[in-house]
């Protein structure tokens, strides 16, 4: 069933997410979509939950999707993909399913705001019943629909709209939640991936959707808008992101951690501060600490997590 | 043949359920509707329902399952209370916005703080402008009746619109009765197949369902909406009237009891109905021109109908088995006295909060109500507009 991760192959299938939305230039997201969306030759049924990609692929009268699409709510793009689920399933024993008998996979997509934080309960239930579907965090590490305030995902310094760099505080003060190895907790597929390496997503993509219940993937996604930086650096950023073991591509499968990708030089997480504005202020005489401790931080959850694919 | 059976309000419900076999399941266990739920799960656990049954997290996303599961195309039923159904509060817009017709049982509690599980009407009274219709029940033969009218109203490709049946939280939903429950196949037979209006699992016609309107176009959605409410009253009527054919039970916007040449009228919606029923024949016995409106639809509102009944009382009280603080009165009341506006002939009117958190309503305390009625009759005037029965100051 899937399609061989080449270019030349990929390019000549049909685009699903088409031109004409509204996302900001630079924006990973429709980087991520189009190779998700060409990862199954199975029919897709996307739900979305409220965000950036909501917002800016369906303004009434337009739609950048070629495929059924849904959005419901902020917070229950999980629940809601579980509810298409249960009426494919139903539909189907029943003999009713539109267009005959046939196999559909249904995705669900929402930022880290509808992900780590307001939606993780609609997620979790949904992943903890088993339903069939596919579940796509993508973690641009803000609430950048709304502006650029701080969430769960928003990484450790950040400076946010409500985590703002102050003459007092210093951005956010609390590390990101570990959202993948919190839905890898519920016993599904979860994987952690970026758009920088994009045979590595879309293998994942590919797994996911080839399995028969729950998956998860969490796809790191470049934000020139609330990262601060210029449009045409996002994708290299998001691979320094990797490269410095910011954000380590992984994936849990039946339980076994296994690290995707182990960076071959050693690469500093001030290659992925000094660029973007949102961590402009760690850079300033008397909060050198901030660094460190960043650094101390990556340092020693990357060494638990290959701890983890030993165990 | 219809049989006869001792049920409770939540088995009721659950019987029609049962017999509907609706496609998808999705509810979220709350006292005091956590019973039809159960029973649910235990048909479907021995094979006597097909349907996907799947048990949400809360209840926000068992309506959100219900709101993805129904734009699927499937028959989707769910039940809920109180906090539950104020929960659900965000996604019921969105469930009657997307034209989406799901059925919801309710077993009317009343809102915390102070948390309690007993009946009153606050939770859907609460939803009123949702865009859901409403219908409400006076006893569990009623709450199996207005389930099955419900699938067939709500999905009316005129309605096209999400139906909330309510009974009263433990008075109905805990007592059991006396009633009759239809042969599986007639039931079957009259709710018949739902014909979707959209379907997102129509993967070779792809739409684009809830996507964001600005000013341009959310104004006309949004008026657009409510043409479904607009068709339900002849659509609620139509079916009531196909159910008193196949079934023999008559149903309408309200059951006026003893009101032909009544003076005085209580409106009451729900289980209090029976009491008051009692009190009225009471009443009669010694004389006195007193009659009862029962109200069954509350959205939509069946102003005229209501108005064109009450315009000729010489006096009428309201019952509001919920608040609505800073209103001029109770819901129900509000919503009676707007209809009567445009009479010229319009009888003096009195509002009572009554049964908040289950505090009981005995047959004196209506009758002291139709007393007042008498009083203000009598002398035309009206004293305090809004009372409370059976409170404690």
């Amino acid at each position: 069933m899937g399609v061989r991760a080449r270019l030349k192959d990929l390019a000549g299938l049909e685009d699903k997410f088409v031109s004409g939305h509204g996302l900001c230039p630079g924006c990973g997201i429709p980087i991520m979509l189009r190779l998700v969306l060409r990862a199954t030759e199975y029919p897709i049924v996307a739900v979305n939950a409220t965000g950036c990609l909501e917002v800016c692929s369906s303004g009434f009268p337009y739609t950048a999707w070629k495929i059924p699409w849904m959005h419901n709510a902020f917070e229950n793009a999980g629940a809601t993909a579980a509810g298409i689920e249960a009426a494919y399933k139903a539909l189907k024993r029943r003999g009713k399913l539109p267009g005959g008998d046939k196999k559909i996979k249904i995705v669900a997509f929402g930022g880290d705001g509808g992900t780590y934080d307001i939606g993780l309960q609609s997620l979790s239930g949904a992943m903890e019943r088993g339903h069939d579907i596919v579940y796509i965090c993508y973690d641009n590490q803000s609430y950048a629909n709304t502006g650029g305030q701080r969430s769960g995902a928003t990484p450790f310094g950040a400076s946010a709209t409500t985590s703002p760099a102050g003459t007092k505080l210093p951005g956010k003060l609390q590390w990101r939640k570990n959202l993948t190895e919190i839905m890898a907790a519920h016993g599904i597929y979860a994987a952690q991936a970026s758009v920088s390496h994009w045979k590595d997503l879309f293998m994942k993509a590919q797994k996911a959707l080839e399995i028969d219940g729950p998956a998860f993937l969490n796809v790191l996604i470049p934000c020139p808008t609330e990262w601060k930086t210029k449009p045409e650096d996002g994708v290299r950023l998001a691979k320094i992101a990797v490269d410095s073991k910011v954000w380590p591509l992984y994936e849990v499968e039946n339980g076994k951690y296994k690290i995707n990708y182990y960076p071959k030089k050693e690469v500093d997480v001030v290659e992925w501060l000094k660029p973007q504005g949102r961590f402009a202020h760690m850079f300033k005489p008397g909060n050198e600490w901030m660094i460190e401790e960043y650094r101390r931080r990556v340092n020693e959850e990357w060494e638990r997590l290959v701890r983890l694919t030993k165990a | 043949m219809a049989e006869r059976k001792i049920l409770n309000g939540n088995a009721a419900v659950a019987e029609a359920i049962r017999q509907i076999d609706p496609d998808v399941v999705a509810a979220y266990p709350i006292t005091p509707s956590t019973a039809i739920v159960e029973y649910i799960a235990k048909f479907v656990a021995d094979g006597l329902m097909s349907a996907e049954f799947v048990t949400p997290e809360s209840e926000h996303s068992a309506m959100s399952m219900c709101v993805g599961a129904s734009a699927a195309g499937a028959r989707v039923f769910t039940a809920t209370a109180s906090q539950g159904l104020a929960l659900m509060f965000e996604i019921l817009y969105i469930a009657s916005s997307l034209r989406l017709p799901i059925v919801s049982g309710i077993a009317n509690r009343a809102l915390s703080a102070p948390i309690n599980i007993h009946g009153d009407h606050s939770d859907t009274m609460g939803a009123r402008d949702s865009g859901w219709i409403q219908i409400y029940s006076e006893n569990s033969q009623e709450a199996y009746d207005n389930i099955i009218q419900a699938f067939r109203i709500g999905e009316n490709p005129d309605v096209s619109n999400p139906v909330m049946v309510g009974m009263d939280g433990f008075i109905l939903s805990h007592a059991v009765q006396d009633m009759l429950v239809e042969e599986d196949s007639k039931v079957k037979a009259f709710v018949g197949e739902r014909k979707p209006l959209y379907n997102i699992l129509d993967v070779d016609h792809p739409i684009t369902v809830g996507p964001i309107d600005f000013t341009d176009y959310y104004f006309e959605h949004k008026r657009s909406q409510f043409v479904g409410m607009e068709n339900a009253p002849k659509v609620i009527l139509e079916v009531a009237e196909e159910f008193k054919k196949e079934f023999g039970r008559e149903y309408g916007f309200f059951e006026l009891y003893k009101m032909d040449d009544a003076q005085l009228a209580v409106v009451v919606i729900g289980s209090t109905a029976g009491t008051a029923k009692v009190v009225v024949d009471q009443l009669r016995e010694d004389g006195k021109k007193v009659g009862l409106v029962k109200l069954r639809v509350y959205r939509p509102f069946p102003a005229k109908e209501l108005a064109d009944v009450l315009s000729s009382m010489r006096a009428v009280a309201v019952l509001d088995r919920a608040a609505s603080p800073g209103a001029v009165g109770g819901p129900l009341f509000t919503d009676i006295r707007a209809s009567l506006y445009e009479y010229e002939k319009r009888p003096i009117l009195v509002d009572y909060i009554y049964g908040l958190g289950g505090r009981d309503i005995a047959p004196k305390h209506i009758a002291g109500v139709y007393e007042r009625l008498e009083r203000i009759a009598a002398t035309g005037e009206r004293g305090e507009l809004i009372g409370y029965i059976n409170l404690r100051e």
